[in-house]
């Protein structure tokens, strides 16, 4: 069951992250003064890719509370960044960004201290 | 200073939304993380379940925080490639370690430790590249 629970987690996670990526992007640096707060909440409710993110992030994050009850919290947590290299993967195929070869390497190693973490 | 070299300002202005970032996501984790292993009712597919544990005082402040850092979140975002931010957070793993010994009293093995301590090792080769919407380039 608990792996059902990862897997709903990272696929979840790994799509909202895609999304939220491409509108943030697209909608400019934000502010975290109250008005910035204000616009970021008038942006998501105005671009469908963000609010098809938030659902996502809703099904990843009951999938977490749901995992949360019966795991290690030191092992939930990890547990979320298998998605880790398929959204590395993604940002470089879908949001053609650069990814260097430090930036790749990095990313790898997180993904080998996440496998023994989850181990 | 070159052109492709970015700015202080902008650098401080990323790590200061990093470390709030980290911060609402460990706060929002380890109240999450204690409402839902006192709840008394065990989650289903019932969304119900989820809604009742969510008034729960601890859950419902993990929420909160985790709200929160969602927010904070998306505006780091609009300053920094994802493929920089998702290995620089990744250090977030390691405090959800250590908050989980600690005040969950949960056992946490050296194999998991030696995990956290490569998490830390490959955030930092990752973080040490320069984020492009700050103004620079990626190596």
């Amino acid at each position: 069951m608990k792996w059902i629970l990862v897997t709903v987690m990272v696929v979840a996670t790994a799509l909202s992250d895609v999304m939220q990526s491409y509108e943030m992007k697209n909608a400019g640096e934000q502010s975290l003064k109250l008005r910035g707060l204000m616009r970021l909440l008038r942006t998501i409710a105005r671009r469908r890719f963000l609010i098809l993110a938030i659902m996502c992030m809703a099904v990843s994050f009951f999938s977490f509370m749901a995992l949360v009850q019966v795991e290690a919290l030191s092992f939930a947590v990890p547990a979320s960044a298998a998605s880790f290299v398929l959204e590395t993967l993604l940002a470089k195929l879908v949001l053609r960004e650069h990814i260097g070869i430090r930036r790749a390497a990095g990313a790898l190693i997180v993904l080998c201290g996440v496998v023994l973490v989850g181990g | 200073m070159t052109v492709s070299e970015p700015k202080t300002g902008a650098v401080l202005k990323v790590s200061a939304v990093l470390l709030l970032f980290i911060a609402c996501k460990a706060v929002g984790n380890l109240s999450l993380a204690w409402g839902m292993k006192h709840f008394p009712e065990s989650m289903s597919a019932n969304p119900l379940s989820y809604v009742r544990a969510m008034f729960d005082p601890f859950v419902a402040a993990g929420v909160f925080a985790l709200v929160l850092a969602l927010l904070v979140r998306m505006a780091l975002l609009s300053i920094a490639d994802l493929s920089y931010v998702l290995p620089v957070t990744a250090v977030g793993y390691v405090v959800a370690a250590f908050l989980g010994k600690t005040f969950l009293h949960e056992s946490v093995s050296r194999q998991r430790w030696l995990g956290t301590a490569l998490i830390c090792v490959g955030a930092a080769v990752a973080g040490s590249t320069i984020h492009s919407k700050a103004g620079g380039k990626t190596k």
